[in-house]
């Protein structure tokens, strides 16, 4: 869906600020939010620019830097961190090639790390996009890993 | 007319049991139940969380009450040529390997006391027939019809309920300071549940989402609002699923919306989502957020109850808090406190994890040592290990070592760590482990998700999160320890919100019982 559709969907209004962020961010390949989005949503909402931008830099989940296809998050809460989240974020390191908050040259992942998944039970855990990772072992991550590049090759 | 069963399966289908595929196993189930001819016997339902974690896909089948854990792909068929043809019992795949009998308690475990969970993993989360058949909104049909809502306000009050987030602020007081206000009023429930190691209100949210809408409906007659929102966090996919199919259903049979039940009384919910802040589980900067800005917490007073949402008076409760209401109307406020505590009546639901050997999710009166909830409903640490520490309460928490581990879990007997209840979090940790990285890693996590708006909060979260990783190196003296001691003293005094006065507790209960682990590590 195209920006302009997805701010037609809303009431110009500032409480419907995070939403609007939300669908346009999901809307794109790069999974973030440009100058001009921002630009764009700051007139929709006759919200200073500087107040959308406040907000997009604020909640973790946007960004305003080009991210990969699939954005990648580590959890390191204690709970994860107890049962070996550090080896699971150094593994993807190396793995992926990148550092925190980094891409891949291919475009194709963003490594970050999140605070707690709230599925602590099956910890170390992550998240890549919507889907939730646990139990992760390094055989694990090369398998996810491979579904995703997969995916898209095949 | 509704069909009768002789068998009913019920697959837990929770974030956790999904990574395991329960969805396939589920759809497989009944694929091969059709195939067996029985599809008029038995019935297989979607169910919440069981109170079993870290087991894989996780099954029971009643009347027998049999939990199946740890089912695979390829197991399906035997426990339908097994159990339900033959009715033998499959049985590498039962629960610690034997029968259990009766209700969700798990094996070897304790009877729980169910008020909030009680229905969670025995009825279907998205069926609100399934809800009512087990009492479900009786008390919404009480209050409307035979109480006025001073009554509702009164009979909480009575209750002795307090706030389940955290700062366990008696629940009917807080109403009856809204309660007689003018204008628009709401009824804001906080499920933005980001303590580290917390996910209580998910369990609640995905097991019980029926529950906790009477709750707020019954909160929104009590103190005369007209609305109400539910602020879950962004990453909560199927918690946001089940509310919003739950706000559904209960629209089509006249629960929310014009006129409920044909009464004089009008109130809708909707659900708001979080986009990843820690903060905003702050009751103002959840408000800011909910009004589309940054989640700065505000200046209290006012407030919230009295200047909140859309400057209008808005209650803020727990998804817990709100979760307990509906019984309390039911059986009336002498009926709950049967349980708990003479000054903390009710329940607590905890979420156990880490070296512990049943981790998951209980609910237990209030007052219950940590003992007992380690070793009698947790089963104890994994492998027999000796245990070392539990932090409770997430990052936000207290780390407790065997010194502390008969004080008892209500709001009074914790004293000045009584905020760790809010989150339920328990996290235990064995023998093994370096306490001092969990340390660090709570202190890295303040360092993240302070907002910066106030200087102490800001500076000595950083602060504190270079000295912790500087013990780690081995490069901090015991001056360097003491300073963090001072510091996260200071900022207790001096932070605007929680957030900031939070690592203090972290740090003096490492102090009070871990301060030989720091010790260890300091270069002298």
């Amino acid at each position: 869906m195209d920006r302009e559709k997805i701010l037609k969907k809303y009431e110009p209004t500032r409480e419907n600020l995070l939403y609007i962020l939300h669908d346009i961010q999901n809307s794109k390949d790069e999974k973030y939010l440009s100058e001009d989005d921002l630009v764009a949503v700051s007139k929709y909402l006759k919200v200073s620019r500087s107040e959308v931008m406040g907000v997009a830099t604020f909640y973790t989940m946007f960004s305003v830097k080009k991210r990969g296809h699939h954005i990648v998050r580590v959890c390191v809460s204690p709970p994860c961190q107890l049962m070996g989240s550090d080896t699971v974020f150094n593994y993807l390191k190396k793995t992926l090639g990148v550092k925190e908050g980094e891409t891949t040259d291919d475009n194709m992942f963003t490594l970050e790390t999140s605070s707690c998944l709230g599925v602590c039970a099956v910890a170390p855990a992550m998240m890549v996009d919507d889907d939730m990772y646990g139990n992760l072992t390094p055989e694990k991550i090369d398998e996810i890993i491979t579904k995703y590049r997969e995916k898209k090759n095949g | 007319m509704a069909k009768i069963f002789r068998t009913h399966i019920l697959v837990s289908i929770d974030p956790e049991t999904l990574l395991a595929g329960a969805k396939g196993i589920f759809e497989k189930l009944k694929k091969e139940i059709e195939k067996a001819g029985l599809s008029d016997e038995i019935m297989v339902a979607e169910t919440g969380n069981l109170g079993i974690s870290g087991k894989g896909v996780v099954l029971v089948v009643y009347p027998e009450g049999v939990y199946y854990v740890n089912v695979k792909s390829e197991d399906v068929s035997r426990i339908v040529n097994e159990h339900l043809l033959k009715g033998r019992i499959v049985k590498d795949l039962v629960f610690s390997g034997e029968l259990v009998k009766g209700e969700t308690v798990t094996l070897e475990r304790p009877k729980e006391e169910r008020i909030v969970l009680k229905g969670s993993g025995e009825i279907d989360p998205e069926n609100i027939e399934e809800y009512i058949g087990i009492g479900g909104f009786e008390a919404l049909g009480k209050a409307l019809f035979e109480m006025k809502p001073e009554d509702v306000v009164k009979e909480v009050k009575e209750s002795g309920l307090r706030g389940r987030g955290g700062a366990g602020f008696p629940t009917g007081l807080k109403w009856s300071f809204t309660a007689p206000l003018q204008g628009e009023k709401y009824i804001i429930c906080n499920a933005d549940e980001g303590e580290p190691g917390t996910f209580k209100d998910r369990l609640i949210m995905e097991g019980v989402p029926y529950r906790l809408i009477e709750g707020m409906i019954l909160a929104g007659y009590a103190v005369g609002a007209s609305k109400g929102f539910i602020y879950i966090r962004g990453e909560y996919d199927l918690s946001i699923k089940r509310v919003e199919n739950a706000i559904k259903k209960c629209k089509e049979y006249n629960l929310l919306g014009k006129n409920i039940l044909e009464s004089n009384f009008s109130f809708d919910i909707e659900v708001r989502k979080g986009a990843g802040a820690y903060v905003c589980g702050e009751e103002t900067a959840l408000i800011e957020s909910m009004e589309g800005k940054r989640g700065n917490p505000r200046n209290k007073p006012p407030f919230p109850g009295v200047k909140g949402f859309r400057q209008n008076p808005s209650v803020v409760n727990n998804v817990e808090t709100l979760t307990n209401v509906p019984d309390i109307i039911k059986n009336g406020s002498k009926w709950y406190k049967s349980f708990g505590t003479e000054k903390c009546p009710g329940t607590k639901v905890y979420t156990l994890m880490g070296d512990i050997l049943y981790p998951g999710l209980i609910e237990v009166p209030m007052g219950t040592t940590l003992k007992d909830i380690i070793f009698k409903y947790g089963g104890g640490l994994k492998e027999g290990k000796k245990f070392k520490a539990a932090l409770i309460g997430g990052a936000a928490g207290a780390f407790i070592s065997e010194k502390g581990i008969d004080v008892k879990m209500d709001f009074d007997s914790l004293g000045e760590y009584a905020a760790v209840l809010g989150s339920g979090a328990i996290l235990v940790l064995s023998e093994d482990r370096n306490a001092v990285e969990t340390l660090d890693s709570i202190l890295q996590f303040f360092k993240h998700e302070s907002c910066g708006k106030c200087s102490p909060c800001r500076i000595g979260t950083k602060q504190l999160s270079i000295h912790s990783k500087n013990i780690l190196k081995g490069k901090s003296t015991i001056e360097d320890w003491e300073r963090m001691k001072e510091l996260s003293y200071i900022m207790k005094l001096t932070s605007f919100c929680p957030l900031g006065q939070s690592p203090y507790i972290p740090i003096n209960s490492f102090s009070k019982y871990l301060e030989d682990d720091i010790k260890k590590m300091l270069n002298k």
